[in-house]
């Protein structure tokens, strides 16, 4: 007779080993530039893109910056140093001059946005969800502009923003993460490439949602996109963003800046669905994503929310924050965090509470499997004139098995005795009997998994928009995904 | 329907089933009585394939298939269903969700058509009925929260829902009071079926005053030792169990 072994254990460890759906590549022609770093390619990258002086010297000031700080070490991640002399800066596919309708984009590019379920075709595309789908370095397409403008909104490429609108960027570029604000975000400001620019007008409520696909494609590339999102008076906006990259056996990197402004009564909701290439179960390759997300409530009232689902990249190095400035303003984040094999993820908050009555939420779900380790870090930070401010964070941490590792790092600054904080945490480990009592109900191993976990993350997950939340739960899945043995 | 044979198994290298021999007839309740430790609940769990105990000796078939070989997922989809002693708590998961899941792998299994949400919804307030369930807890994370009588309730509703052909119920009356025994026997015995067998592991016999077997066997150490009718577990209740434990005769 056949013996029943000890399944569950070894049922998590498969389960947690994952499979990557996106890690084709796509072959085009790429316009790409040798690997490097200095002023002269930065000169070179802003003269391909035809900057404006301002925007050239913007970008000397962040390197020349850069090179005096120091990568940091305070992250609870290892990885070997990161040779910036060997990254390719700037790559984009080969197009015809000036695009101006869909049917002269690169078929190749378009099937490759339909092979990772982006149709960039209006007609197919779902109704209310206008996408800019930025490739390597460039944005290579941008929907429903028309619509969009009829209202007065700006949505498409950094790139294009600089040229149509140079006043608006000039006035908000590094206004919420200066050009020297930490290591990755200096980087960035000297290199970055392209990225999604959007504007809302006073008063004007965005009738869709608003969302960037980016892609990875090129080897030895490193992606460096911006995002700056400003939110006129009384506006109202939803941003998705998602992400992946071919597999390869090196890191690549992908150091990106995103930038929220909200004004008097404005709100922004920024959503995050993270699914760069984790590298493979023994830890080759995979997206280093060391990304600076950050927020201002500049006016009274207004009100931005960060929810992420990260479940790629090898290395995350992410806190999307909000700084608290306008009176009553409030700060959410909710974050699902998922790691498996060897994947490393260090990820949080930080609200900054100035004005007063500011209120913050943090929830933050953890959920670790195979070798991997997932810190979250996060701070609440109460100035000396944030009467009445309030936080509430809850952390929780799931453990797939026992060789993983499940991190909290809470930091704490009131300098308001009427401010109250909160603060609470939890570690689990899906149990044995949780999943035995799914079996014994019909369910497989791999469906039981899934279900738990996405029971450990309902409270995220309602704050997506609809169909970021069916593919946030399928995602889960495919990340959770694995022969049962 | 199932047919127990010698059945030998341990926990972490102790041997708890020392040669158990059962038969159950289709549409039959048996009951499986004994003093704590006796190995009752081990029985319940290795029909459920429990991956925890080990098998070292012994067959089992069910509905004509070898029993042990199957996942324990595969025993629930031929329906095999465990009402368990201590029902477990799944956060964030609604009971609703769950089930839907549950019966949807089983129907999968059996090439039947999956059930849409309305379909679903309307077979639930049906079954909900049997067990006089609050439909508030349909909406609450599964047994999260739920009071010791709510989560055995809830057991029997989703046995309701699933429709087993074997329920094992594993010491459901154990921490109910009078009146919740009721209302879950009251729903077992609703469901009584000719094609539905039923075990119920106990170590009362109050609970056979409900639900009343059809043969009431005795687990002593491993084996049983006695098997007879419904007056069986009345003469335990008088006697004790300590007069079955010397010599540990097997009569029938």
């Amino acid at each position: 007779m056949r013996e029943h072994r000890g399944a569950s254990e070894s049922d998590l460890e498969t389960i947690a080993s994952r499979e990557y759906k996106y890690g084709f590549v796509t072959d085009i022609e790429a316009d790409s530039i040798p690997a490097g770093l200095s002023e002269d390619v930065i000169r070179l990258i802003s003269a391909k893109k035809g900057e404006p002086e301002w925007l050239l010297e913007w970008r000397l000031k962040a390197y020349r910056h850069w090179l005096t700080m120091t990568e940091p070490e305070w992250a609870n991640v290892t990885y070997p140093p990161v040779d910036y002399q060997d990254i390719v800066y700037y790559s984009a596919p080969k197009k015809p001059k000036e695009i101006s309708s869909l049917d002269e984009v690169d078929p190749e590019l378009l099937r490759t946005y339909d092979k990772l379920g982006i149709s960039l075709n209006e007609q197919k595309r779902l109704e209310g969800v206008a996408v800019d789908a930025v490739f390597d370095s460039v944005s290579v397409a941008t929907t429903f502009k028309k619509t969009l403008s009829e209202k007065g909104i700006i949505f498409g490429s950094f790139s294009d923003a600089v040229k149509e609108h140079p006043d608006l960027v000039r006035k908000y570029l590094g206004s919420v993460v200066p050009s020297s604000d930490n290591f990755f975000a200096a980087l960035n400001s000297a290199v970055f490439s392209d990225g999604s620019f959007c504007y809302i007008p006073k008063n004007v409520r965005c009738p869709m949602e608003l969302s960037t696909y980016f892609r990875i494609n090129a080897a030895n590339t490193g992606q460096f996109e911006r995002t700056l999102i400003v939110a006129e008076e009384g506006s109202y906006v939803s941003y998705l963003e998602g992400c992946t990259a071919p597999m390869r056996d090196t890191n690549q990197l992908h150091a990106a800046v995103v930038e929220l402004v909200a004004l008097d009564n404005a709100q922004i909701k920024y959503s995050t669905v993270q699914n760069w290439y984790p590298g493979d179960a023994e830890g080759r390759g995979g997206i280093y994503n060391f990304v600076t997300k950050r927020g201002a409530c500049r006016g009274v009232n207004a009100k931005i929310s960060w929810t992420q689902v990260e479940t790629g990249s090898a290395i995350t190095w992410k806190y999307p924050s909000v700084i608290l400035q306008g009176d009553n303003s409030v700060g959410e984040f909710y974050s699902v965090a998922v790691t498996n094999n060897r994947q490393q993820a260090d990820t949080g908050t930080k609200m900054i509470h100035i004005g007063r009555n500011t209120k913050s939420t943090i929830v933050s779900k953890g959920i670790s499997g195979g070798r991997s380790n997932n810190s979250y870090r996060g701070l609440v930070k109460i100035g000396k004139n944030a009467v009445n401010a309030r936080n509430f964070s809850q952390c929780d941490s799931l453990l797939l098995g026992d060789r993983c590792g499940a991190h909290t790092f809470p930091y704490i600054e009131a300098k308001n005795t009427t401010s109250r904080v909160e603060h609470e945490a939890s570690t689990s480990k899906i149990g044995e009997d949780q999943i035995f009592y799914c079996k014994q109900r019909g369910l497989s191993a791999e469906d039981a998994v899934n279900i738990i976990v996405n029971g450990f993350c309902k409270e995220v997950f309602r704050e997506l928009p609809m169909e970021f939340a069916v593919e946030a739960q399928k995602l889960l899945g495919i990340s959770l995904e694995g022969s049962v043995g | 329907m199932l047919h127990v044979k010698n059945l030998h198994a341990s926990v972490a290298g102790n041997e708890i089933l020392r040669g158990v021999d059962l038969d159950v007839g289709r549409g039959e309740i048996h009951a499986i009585m004994g003093p704590n430790g006796s190995g009752k609940s081990t029985l319940a769990q290795v029909l459920a394939g429990r991956e925890a105990y080990e098998v070292t000796a012994g067959e089992v078939t069910y509905n004509g298939k070898e029993l042990l070989p199957m996942a324990p997922e595969e025993r629930s989809r031929e329906g095999i269903f465990l009402a368990f002693q201590y029902p477990v708590e799944i956060p964030g998961v609604s009971n609703t969700y769950f089930l839907k899941a549950a019966l949807n792998s089983i129907r999968k299994h059996r090439g039947e058509e999956e059930y849409d949400a309305a379909d679903f919804l309307a077979l639930l307030k049906e079954r909900m009925k049997l067990v006089d369930l609050d439909p508030a807890l349909l909406n609450r994370p599964v047994n999260e929260g739920f009071s010791g009588g709510e989560k055995k309730r809830n057991e029997i509703f989703q046995m309701a829902v699933l429709q087993p052909t074997l329920a094992i119920l594993d010491e459901t009356d154990s921490g109910l009071d009078i009146d919740a025994l009721r209302i879950v026997a009251d729903g077992v015995n609703r469901l009584r079926d000719p094609e539905r067998s039923v075990i119920v592991v106990t170590h009362y016999q109050r609970l056979l005053n409900y639900i009343v077997p059809d043969v009431v066997h005795v687990l002593v150490e491993g084996r049983i030792v006695r098997s007879g009718g419904r007056e069986l577990a009345l003469e335990l209740e008088e006697k004790g169990y300590d007069w079955l434990r010397e010599g540990a005769v097997v009569g029938k």
